[in-house]
Formats: C-alpha cells, sequence, structure tokens
C-alpha cells in the first residue's frame, strides 16, 4: 500500500500499464518537458525518463535535442494541435497501439470534437465491428479560477455520443482503478478528472482526494458507483468534487437529525442506475448534484430515467442543483456564487428532506 | 521520364481502371432506376489516381480514403460483390450494410472505412504511420484527400506533425478543381493546393499528371519506397477531373462547358490508356475486347448477387456500436 493523490494514482496507473503492455504510449500537449510541465496538473510528469520523450534539454549553455526519431518513444509532445492529437489516437488505435492521451484543459476537447464524435466514436460501428478505438483521452474540468475557457464541466457532452465511455473517477483508489480499465477497454474512453482533486495544495479550493492505495495493477469496473456515505432519508447523487461537497452538508445535516446517503456514480457511461434506485426506494428521495450547468446536464438524463422507471419510490419531486446556465466568471466572488456550495446543497438537502 | 511498364503490369492497371468506370457507370444507372437507396459520390475520371497510387502498395499496407472510395477501394482490393451489397444495404456488404457509399472498406485488405468527414482522415492516417513507426513496421499508409480537404484545419494540424514526426504516410490530394460546387481558385491562392503548401511544412511534394496511370504510379513508387525507408512523408497532388457531379442529381451547372470537353475527352485517363496499350501491342484489340467483356460480366453478377442478397436483420442496427471484451 501507499500513499497517492489522485495525480499520483493516474501516473502509476498510466506507468504500470506502460510497462505490462507496449502498446500504450502517452501524447499531449506539454507532457512531459525536462523542468517544466507533465500535462498542466503533473500527471505524465517524469514518464519520459523511463519511457523515452521527444524533449528539448536545457543546459547552462545551449540545450540537446532528444527522441526526434519518435518510433522508440512512448511519451510524445505534440504541437498545440487538438485535430492532429486526436486523430493521431484514433488512427494508432485502429492501427494497434493504446494512446492515452491528454489535454491541458477539458475546454480544449471542443477543438478536436470531429475526431472524438465523428470518428472515435464511430469507426466501430460504421466498419460494422471491423476496427475498434482502444484510445484514452484525459480532460480537467472545473472551476478554478480561470475564467470561462478554463472552467467547463463538460462531460455530459460525451454521454449524448454513443460509442463513447465517460468516467470521472474522484479518489486516488478509483483515479488509478478506472485509468488500468480505461487504459484496458477496447473502445474510447474519456476520462473527466477535477482540477481540485488531483492534490496540488497551491490550487485553491483544493480538496485532498489521496488515499493508501494498492501499489500493484488493479481495475475498477465502469458502471458500478459507490456509496461514499450510507444513510436513511435523503439520496444525494453528485460526481467528482461535488460529492465531496455533499459530504460536507451530509455532515451539517445529520447534526439536524436528517440523515443523507451519498452516491458518486463514478462512470457516467455506462451509468450505474441500479444503485440510485436500490437508494430511493429506501429513502424516497432524491437530489442531484454536479457542476456541469442545469439544461441537459447529465442529472436530466438521471431525473428522467428516475420518473420512466422508479417514480413510484419517489415521495418528492427530484431536486437538481447544478450550475446555472451561465459561463463561468473570473472574479473569485461571482464564481462561488454560481458553482453549487456546500450551503446550497444543505439548504436543498433540508427542504428535500422536509418535504 | 515514364518507363513504361511490363506488359503484365499495364494490362493489370488497365483493367482494374476499366472496372472502376464500369462499376461507377452501373451504379449510376442503379440510381437513375431508383433501385439503390441513398447517395452517391461518384470516382469516373480519377481512375488513374486510385490505381496509380494502390497498384503496388501491400496489402498489409493501409489505405485511407473520403467520401467518393469506390475507385480507391477496388484498387486497394476490397472485393466487388461486398462493395455492391452495401451499396444496396446488404448484410454481406463490406460494412454489414451499416457504412453506405461513404463509408465503404474491407481492413482485411488495408481498406480503412472510408471517411465521409471532409480532411478527417488525414490525422487519422498520421495516426496509423505513427503506430506502424513504433511498432518498427516498415508498413505505410496512403491517404487520399480532395482538394477542399487542404483547407481544412485538418490538413494544416497534420502536416506539420507529421513533416516533422517523418511518419510513413503518402498524402495523395486528388485535385479536381472543385470542391463539392465551389472552385477551387475560389478559395485559395496557391495553384497547387496541397504542393505548393507542402514546403512550408518540410514535405517533400510532386505535382502529377492525374489521369496518366503510369506518372501517378511512378511517384506513387518514388514516395512509398521513401516512406518504407523511413524518410518520411510525401504529398503528392494529382491533377484529375470528376466525369460526374459532386453527388447524385448534380448536373454541374457551375463548370465550363469547354474545360468538361477537355478532360472528359481529350484527358480522359481510361480512354487514353487504352490507347496507349494497344498502340504498344500490350494486347489486340480482339483481345482486351474480351477481357473488358469479362470485368463487365462480373459487375453484372455483383450486381445480381447483390440485389438477391438478404438484408440484414433490422435489430442487428443496435449491433458493433461498442466492443464488448
Amino acid at each position: 500500500m501507499a500513499v497517492m493523490n489522485v495525480s499520483q494514482a493516474l501516473k502509476n496507473a498510466i506507468e504500470l500499464e506502460m510497462r505490462r503492455d507496449p502498446r500504450v504510449y502517452c501524447i499531449g500537449e506539454d507532457e512531459d518537458i525536462p523542468n517544466g510541465m507533465g500535462g498542466v496538473f503533473l500527471v505524465t510528469k517524469g514518464l519520459g525518463d523511463e519511457f523515452g520523450a521527444n524533449v528539448r534539454v536545457a543546459h547552462q549553455q545551449g540545450f540537446e535535442m532528444k527522441g526526434q526519431n519518435i518510433a522508440d518513444d512512448r511519451v510524445i509532445n505534440t504541437p498545440i494541435s487538438e485535430i492532429l492529437l486526436g486523430g493521431v489516437c484514433v488512427g494508432s488505435a485502429m492501427a494497434g497501439m493504446r494512446p492515452v492521451a491528454d489535454l491541458q484543459y477539458g475546454d480544449f476537447l471542443f477543438c478536436m470534437m470531429d475526431q472524438l464524435v465523428n470518428q472515435a466514436a464511430k469507426m466501430r460501428y460504421m466498419s460494422n465491428g471491423q476496427l475498434s478505438v482502444p484510445m484514452v483521452m484525459r480532460a480537467p474540468v472545473g472551476a478554478v479560477r480561470r475564467g470561462a475557457q478554463h472552467a467547463q464541466s463538460l462531460e455530459s457532452y460525451f454521454t449524448h455520443v454513443p460509442g463513447l465511455k465517460v468516467i470521472c473517477p474522484s479518489t486516488a483508489y478509483d483515479a488509478k482503478g478506472m485509468m488500468i480499465q480505461a487504459i484496458r477497454d477496447n473502445n474510447p474512453v474519456l476520462v473527466f478528472e477535477h482540477k481540485l482533486l488531483y492534490g496540488d495544495k497551491r490550487e485553491a479550493g483544493n480538496v485532498s482526494a489521496e488515499g493508501d492505495i494498492p501499489e500493484e495493477a488493479y481495475t475498477v469496473p465502469f458502471g458500478k458507483a459507490a456509496i461514499r456515505r450510507e444513510g436513511r432519508d435523503v439520496t444525494i447523487v453528485a460526481n467528482l468534487l461535488m460529492w465531496y461537497k455533499a459530504m460536507e452538508a451530509a455532515e451539517e445535516l445529520e447534526k439536524e437529525g436528517i440523515s443523507c446517503e451519498i452516491i458518486d456514480p463514478r462512470s457516467l457511461y455506462p451509468f450505474d442506475y441500479d444503485t440510485v434506485i436500490a437508494s430511493i426506494k429506501k429513502t424516497g428521495k432524491l437530489m442531484i448534484v454536479h457542476e456541469d450547468t442545469y439544461t441537459n446536464g447529465w442529472g436530466a438524463q438521471l431525473a428522467a430515467y428516475i420518473a420512466e422507471n422508479a417514480i413510484m419510490y419517489l415521495d418528492a419531486p427530484v431536486v437538481r442543483v447544478a450550475t446555472p446556465d451561465c459561463p463561468i466568471p473570473f472574479s473569485p466572488v461571482l464564481e462561488e456564487y454560481l458553482i453549487p456550495s456546500v450551503k446550497r446543497i444543505t439548504e436543498e438537502a433540508r427542504k428535500l428532506a422536509k418535504l | 521520364m515514364s518507363q513504361f511498364p511490363t506488359k503484365e503490369k499495364a494490362l493489370g492497371m488497365y483493367l482494374k481502371m476499366y472496372e472502376i468506370r464500369k462499376y461507377e457507370e452501373r451504379l449510376y444507372y442503379l440510381f437513375l432506376e431508383g433501385e439503390m437507396p441513398g447517395t452517391l459520390h461518384q470516382s469516373h475520371g480519377e481512375e488513374a489516381c486510385a490505381v496509380g497510387m494502390l497498384y503496388d502498395l501491400r496489402k498489409d499496407d493501409w489505405m485511407a480514403s473520403t467520401h467518393r472510395p469506390a475507385g480507391h477501394d477496388l484498387a486497394k482490393g476490397v472485393s466487388l460483390r461486398s462493395m455492391m451489397c452495401e451499396m444496396f444495404g446488404k448484410a454481406e456488404g463490406c460494412c454489414g450494410g451499416k457504412g453506405g457509399a461513404m463509408h465503404t472498406g474491407d481492413i482485411s485488405v488495408g481498406a480503412l472505412t472510408a471517411n465521409a468527414i471532409v480532411g478527417g482522415n488525414l490525422p487519422i492516417a498520421a495516426g496509423v504511420g505513427l503506430a506502424f513507426k513504433m511498432q518498427k513496421k516498415d508498413n505505410v499508409v496512403v491517404c487520399f484527400f480532395g482538394d477542399g480537404a487542404s483547407n481544412e484545419g485538418s490538413y494544416h494540424e497534420t502536416m506539420n506533425a507529421v513533416g516533422m514526426w517523418k511518419l510513413p504516410v503518402i498524402y495523395v490530394c486528388e485535385n479536381n478543381l472543385y470542391s463539392a460546387n465551389t472552385s477551387i481558385s475560389l478559395t485559395c491562392c496557391q495553384e497547387n493546393v496541397a504542393a505548393d503548401r507542402a514546403a512550408v511544412y518540410g514535405i517533400p511534394s510532386e505535382v502529377v499528371d492525374g489521369n496518366d496511370v503510369v506518372a501517378v504510379n511512378e511517384a506513387a513508387a518514388r514516395a512509398i519506397a521513401r516512406a518504407r525507408a523511413g524518410e518520411g512523408a510525401t504529398i503528392l497532388e494529382l491533377k484529375t477531373y470528376r466525369h460526374g457531379g459532386h453527388a447524385r442529381n448534380d448536373a454541374c451547372g457551375y463548370r465550363p462547358k469547354d474545360e468538361e470537353a477537355y478532360w472528359m475527352n481529350e484527358r480522359d485517363p481510361v480512354r487514353n490508356f487504352r490507347k496507349e496499350i494497344l498502340s504498344r501491342g500490350v494486347v489486340t484489340e480482339e483481345e482486351l475486347a474480351a477481357m473488358e467483356a469479362g470485368v463487365e460480366q462480373e459487375i453484372e453478377d455483383a450486381v445480381d448477387y447483390a440485389k438477391a442478397a438478404p438484408l440484414p436483420a433490422p435489430e442487428d442496427a443496435l449491433l458493433n456500436v461498442y466492443k464488448e471484451d
């Protein structure tokens, strides 16, 4: 066992898979730059030392270039070209490799939408099963005082694309196990990681998600939610940073005699509806919390599914707590106003419990 | 200068071009007769590009095509029967009826599922090239695109990286002068839309008469040799012309009649190569006519087979969204 934060757990997962399987390689912008970044959130930092990278190493006087014949590199620094990055993943995956790609910020996924939506997601289908695209695309999400274009929680867009899998691990244990699962999966998997959960203490609002986790490889299957807290009165389904906030709310409410059950879906496609239904059979109340915006966030799909299949277990309307339909502003006071807070979750859950 | 190929190869290239021509013509009539669903983006007029580029490729080399894939697929070795079945949406189609006219392909002969997003296949081919390079294989990828695709962002992002990484990809611009209906001269300053822009990315390029199968084949051989030797990508710009419209029901009113007449008469790649092999005595006219009749019969057999072939089970629509482990 070893104590790791999410960033270390992700790196550990990738390096173990790279050692185990020569088809696995890393690719991205600033993927591993000597004396520089290793992904913006340092997940891939140092992997080039073991696996080789195309880099320019600065010295006291001048520099030297390494790994320019990228045939021997398994950590590839790309130009800032997201279409290229997406396409190279699709093509190399179809030809037998297993790319693990890094996007500096999830918001940049929109620059490669064609490659993700029209290409990665559809190649297996259009070819009637001749081709497969085993690729991993990692994308940091969440509002962290960088303004509207480095802030979005865009998981839900991709749950709407048949052919993609969408996961959002939020603990060190899940980060490692689900990353290994993603690398071994034979389909394109989008991994959404929250910027405030990586474990970088310099990041305002950082929440510790570290854990004492196995040092050897293990997998956490997709489509299995985690019950983060057991309770009797209200079921709260929340992902990434939001379930940590819901935990704080639950502690507050416990003092008032309101008992919350907190479910972290962990993967959004496939989604574990059964665990939610089992919980509302007990509580009769469902609240959904996500940092994504309100309209057609993944909570809308969950609410609709429950309405279709399990409405008889509910004693009150479903409540959704989400970021309002609004871009994310820079000023901390404005940002904090929009992102679901412990206070807002507490108030909404209290109201729901009393219905 | 052109070195005329062996008799066997010249005849092989001619008959493949003839097959593509007759296949496209037959499909056109099947459409007019209302027997075939969907739409069509046809490649007749561009046969020399497909055959010249792909004739010497190995089966385990890959090819990435576009929304106009029939010639490429036939030249890469996708079977006539599986192509025709796909056109009729039949279960035995090369994509089980899920692909259609714009997505034919058969990876068992190295033909990737064709890509109907203009420029979408360019970075994918780079990824395939990267995989071959990392796997230490000497395979190459031929990636076709149109003049219009050279204006896509994907073209520039891809060429920049491919030039730097020296990937074993041959990028082939079939410049047929029109991006759907818009003249390429209206949309970019360069005369050689792909080749003139290759230099800035450090990629060698050649401009070739795309209606001369021997010239195309020689340029292909140079580019393939470079790629196999690990020397990196080449951009070939093949000047050619679409005999049909962009898609079905396109009467091409935007093209000057004298331009059409020039390309479709004086520059017809199939007719001109036929004349050449006959004048060189590769075969007699009678022998060739018999072979052509044989090709036409194969196409008719494929049409008959495809018409009679079973449709997919409707519920198969839900298969192959994900790969189950």
